[in-house]
């Protein structure tokens, strides 16, 4: 019997009101008193030298009110890194500056190098173009492929690497001696060479800044699309301008999508905080579509050999990868976390494989930056995994089904160490694999095939199985990962005079759906009305600190931090209420919005206690301060690991090389489930972004460096008739054993899963109509497909 | 980009090796050229009008000639800078060989953009680069030929012999 209110209640979100009527305030949407505009001068040129910059006419154009370059910024900091990686060698990864306009050469196409800030939006734009003619740039050969860019060492993307490495990582480089043992004795191995195809975000709100200073305090304040505003705040202030942070205020209101692009701190942000504060007025920028997709940080990118060791009967060996994965010009925030810790880490999937080596070559590249792109490393991971445990299936002539079976690590395992160094703290992957069979109906499949091949369709089934880590936090072990910050995360919990109650969080909902589910846990365990609660989020003067929302972590490190503040909020409660009801502490019990003491009905509502915090009147004032208000930080001591099984089947056009996806089935194990429908919503969007990536989408740079696929006439986004109606089962779940919601996390997992099920089931396809094709990179377009199988 | 062609030219290879090297003839024959100064040793700057798909834009720039083979064989170079709309730079290798009744002039064509173009308008460039050769070429084929028929549009005529001169709005799209 589905709940109807609080924990598990499937509640439509409170906050689609607002958006599907078009009353969302975004960042764009603010307009304020004395609003100057910013316009970005980028480069043309993947990669040159700037020779010069005239700015006389462009500063004596109408409306133009600063002109900034590079030279401006020199001296300020550069945009870090967050996550410092060591070689395989020991030495550090190389960190080249990332100065907020590029300075002496421009390193990708859209590289910005300056910028206009004039009255209107017009005239910016109109002086702008006057700039960039009036500045000389030598264009110097492009670095675009990464091959070539590690083997040529005169071609140099930053002048002082030679071999445009950041670094050559081994995880874990003591087991590689181990590993290759295992491949040399093993009675077979399946390799496979496959590319992860570079992705352009495409949040549907571009990004936008406003940056304001206040004269008479020496304030400033900047309005972004932050997925995170803590840690911009942080970046910004600290690492580039040198600004106090108590002396800045980020805010981030409604954000139209993230996916990764808006957890990162961007140069444009640096830029209207200083334009703001040199004309003590407000500055503003929109990126056009054509600038985010120039500019944000792309995902993936990775060329990546797989090598598999088993037996004849499939049972898994050793698994070993060699990885180039594309940073682009400079190191965005997470870039170097990403094809790392998040990545190589999920190389033993959900198999009790003995032997895991996983080696990343990070390569710089004249192309845009790179960056966590949902699911950020781990559907790079599993996309490997799972396209060589089918590759290998095929050549033993094996069920693939039963080969992950068999290779499962079992529930009596937990919790299990991985050779790849997590400990995942329960799952049953057996469960997940026979609810997708069940729901997926796969003893159908063998009609519907038939029934598509009387229409000329090649039917296909393809699965993957996969885990991926979440709940990015644990400070003590991304500490030893190499990260640069804590990844902990905190809420407020105030609760009012009244009784009702506004909470505090660090998680920034950018669509995921926090205003309502965290409403309903919290009013479930304070026994209260939904509508009673407010969450407030996105605003550094209003919250207590917050890491932000990615890698899956909202709910279980953000929530499990809002439900340890209700847990305060309800021990001082019981202290109140013990001295309102003349009882011992020990004998006060919360149950459904009452303080009772046991075994009597003398009772305090929720409502009562509040009001006496505020109206201390009869209240323990020598040892209790009045208010009701508190705040947790929460850093958890393991990621999450959710897991799952997914089915997809398609249809094959031999005559187009047309793929349909005709049905996707997810069985996941998300552990406990606080509202049904967005866990679904979450899934649907990420499978969504998974078919896409399998089928259309593509980022092209030429051979120059020229973004070739800049616009939707040339990027494929997935449009609804590229999707199926999906079914999503959560049935199967063992509650995470570490945070006392026992929740795991939901919002990337669709990413991750999808897109070896998909291409896994056009290979199955082909192979059932007679096309011996071993492989296809994405994305499986109609023409790679018809390529391939003409090839065949 | 690349492409490659031939065309015969009525015309023995002196005539056409001769208007090759002539800044009139050239200009006239660059489709949506305003304008174009200076000399085959010196090198010419042009200013010419493109559209390529969504993106319109007046690119000035430099045309030059290099590896000169008298009477042989040349390569014409160029590239221009459109300002916000990106650039575009290509060359054409071209080759004269006599033949019966006239001469064989072969080109080779390399062609390549930057900036809006190349993000805006990729998937148009190659049939744009190869119907802008066609139309060079065309156009100084009857440069040297004399015109048979009145000249083209100034977007160009493509029209081969024999056939009427103006094709529709829909075939100069779909030739």
């Amino acid at each position: 019997m589905p709940k109807d209110f609080g924990i598990g209640a499937p509640q439509k979100r409170r906050e689609d009101i607002r958006f599907l009527t078009g009353r969302g305030v975004y960042t764009d949407d603010l307009k304020i008193a004395g609003q100057t505009y910013a316009v970005f001068c980028r480069s043309q040129v993947a990669h040159g030298r700037i020779v010069s910059i005239d700015t006389t006419a462009t500063a004596a154009m109408p409306g133009v009110l600063a002109v900034f370059t590079g030279e401006d910024f020199k001296d300020v900091g550069g945009n870090p890194a967050g996550w410092l990686i060591k070689s395989r060698n020991g030495e550090p990864m190389r960190e080249p500056k990332r100065p907020v306009l590029a300075h002496g050469k421009v390193r990708h196409v859209g590289d910005a190098y300056a910028a206009v800030i004039a009255e209107t939006y017009q005239q910016a734009k109109d002086a702008a173009e006057q700039l960039a003619a009036d500045t000389v740039i030598d264009e110097l050969p492009a670095i675009v492929d990464m091959a070539a860019a590690v083997a040529d060492a005169s071609n140099r993307v930053h002048d002082e690497i030679p071999d445009n490495l950041c670094f050559d990582w081994g995880w874990i480089e003591d087991n590689r001696a181990k590993v290759e043992e295992v491949f040399k004795t093993a009675p077979h191995v399946t390799t496979l060479e496959l590319v992860n195809n570079r992705l352009v975000p495409n949040a549907m709100e571009p990004r936008a800044s406003i940056g304001e200073y206040f004269p008479g305090t020496g304030d400033y304040k900047l309005t972004t699309t932050s997925q995170n505003p803590h840690l911009t705040r942080l970046l910004v202030a600290a690492f580039v301008l040198g600004i106090p942070e108590n002396k800045l205020t980020v805010v981030a209101p409604d954000v139209g999508g993230g996916f990764g692009s808006k957890i990162y701190h961007y140069g444009e942000e640096a830029l209207v905080l200083a334009a703001a504060k040199k004309l003590g007025r407000p500055v503003r920028w929109t990126a056009e579509r054509t600038e985010s997709f120039l500019s944000d940080a792309h995902g993936r990118d990775h060329v990546t050999k797989i090598e598999l060791a088993c037996d004849k009967q499939g049972n898994f060996l050793a698994f070993r990868t060699e990885t180039l994965a594309n940073v682009g010009a400079y190191l965005s925030n997470f870039s170097t976390a990403t094809p790392t810790f998040l990545h190589g880490t999920l190389m033993a999937g959900p198999y009790k494989v003995p032997a895991v080596y996983v080696n990343v070559k990070t390569v710089f590249t004249n192309t845009a930056p790179v960056d966590a792109y949902r699911g950020a490393g781990r559907p790079e991971a599993t996309f490997s995994l799972e396209r060589v445990i089918d590759k290998m299936c095929r050549e033993l002539n094996l069920d693939p089904f039963e080969v992950r079976r068999k290779n499962f690590i079992t529930t009596d395992m937990f919790p299990y160490t991985t050779p790849v160094g997590l400990v995942y703290d329960t799952g049953n992957y057996q469960a997940t694999l026979d609810k997708a069979i069940e729901v997926g109906d796969v003893k159908g499949f063998e009609a519907r095939r038939a029934e598509s091949a009387k229409r000329g369709k090649l039917r296909g089934l393809g699965l993957s199985t996969w885990i991926e880590a979440c709940g990015i936090a644990p400070s003590h072990l991304v500490g030893v990962l190499g990260s640069r910050v804590g990844l902990y995360d905190a809420a407020t919990v105030r609760v009012n005079a009244t009784g009702n109650i506004s909470v505090m969080v660090g998680a920034h909902s950018h669509g995921q759906g926090h205003e309502t589910v965290f409403a309903q846990i919290v009013a479930d365990k304070l026994g209260i009305p939904e509508a009673s609660v407010e969450i407030v989020h996105g605003d550094t003067s209003k919250i207590p600190f917050g890491m932000g929302s990615y890698g899956s972590r909202s709910l279980a490190v953000c929530g499990v931090a809002m439900t340890k503040a209700v847990d305060k909020i309800v021990a001082k409660g019981k202290k109140i209420a013990a001295h309102m009801l003349e009882a011992s502490e020990a004998d006060i019990s919360f149950e459904n919005g009452k303080f009772s003491v046991a075994g009597t009905d003398k009772a305090k509502t929720f409502g009562e206690i509040a009001f006496s915090a505020y109206v201390p009147h009869n209240y323990p004032l020598e040892t209790l301060e009045p208010g009701l208000e508190e705040t947790a930080f929460y850093d958890p001591n393991n990621f999450t690991y959710p897991a799952g099984a997914y089915l997809c089947e398609v249809e094959v056009d031999p005559d187009t090389g047309k793929v349909q996806v005709c049905s996707f089935t997810c069985a996941d194990d998300f552990g406990n489930i606080m509202n049904p429908m967005v866990v679904e919503g979450q899934v649907h969007g990420g499978v969504g972004q998974g078919i896409g990536q399998a089928l259309c989408e593509n980022t092209h740079y030429d051979e120059n460096g020229q973004l070739v696929t800049g616009s939707y006439m040339d990027y494929a986004m997935p449009r609804a008739s590229d999707v199926p109606f999906y079914t999503v089962d959560y049935s199967c779940q063992t509650p995470c054993t570490h945070n006392p919601l026992g929740v795991k996390g939901c919002g990337e997992a669709g990413a991750i899963g999808s897109p070896p099920a998909v291409v896994n089931a056009v290979i199955d396809a082909l192979h059932r109509g007679g096309i011996k094709v071993s492989h296809i990179d994405m994305p499986v377009s109609p023409a790679r497909v018809w390529s391939a199988i003409q090839n065949a | 980009m690349e492409l490659q062609d031939a065309r015969q030219i009525a015309a023995p290879p002196d005539v056409v090796w001769a208007a090759i090297l002539d800044p009139e003839i050239l200009r006239d024959c660059i489709p949506g050229c305003e304008s174009m100064t200076g000399s085959p040793e010196e090198g010419f700057e042009a200013v010419v009008v493109q559209k390529v798909g969504p993106v319109k834009a007046r690119f000035t720039g430099v045309v030059h000639l290099s590896d000169i083979v008298p009477g042989q064989s040349v390569t014409i170079s160029g590239e221009g800078k459109g300002g916000p709309a990106g650039f575009a730079r290509g060359s054409a290798r071209v080759t004269l060989t006599a033949e019966e009744g006239g001469t064989k002039l072969g080109y080779q064509v390399d062609a390549s953009v930057g900036g809006k173009l190349a993000q805006l308008g990729s998937r148009l460039i190659d049939g744009f680069a190869k119907k802008l050769a066609d139309d060079f070429f065309e156009r100084f084929q009857q440069a040297v030929e004399g015109p048979a028929e009145p000249e083209g549009d100034g977007e160009g005529a493509e029209a081969p012999e024999g056939e009427a001169p103006k094709k529709g709005w829909f075939k100069r799209i779909i030739g």
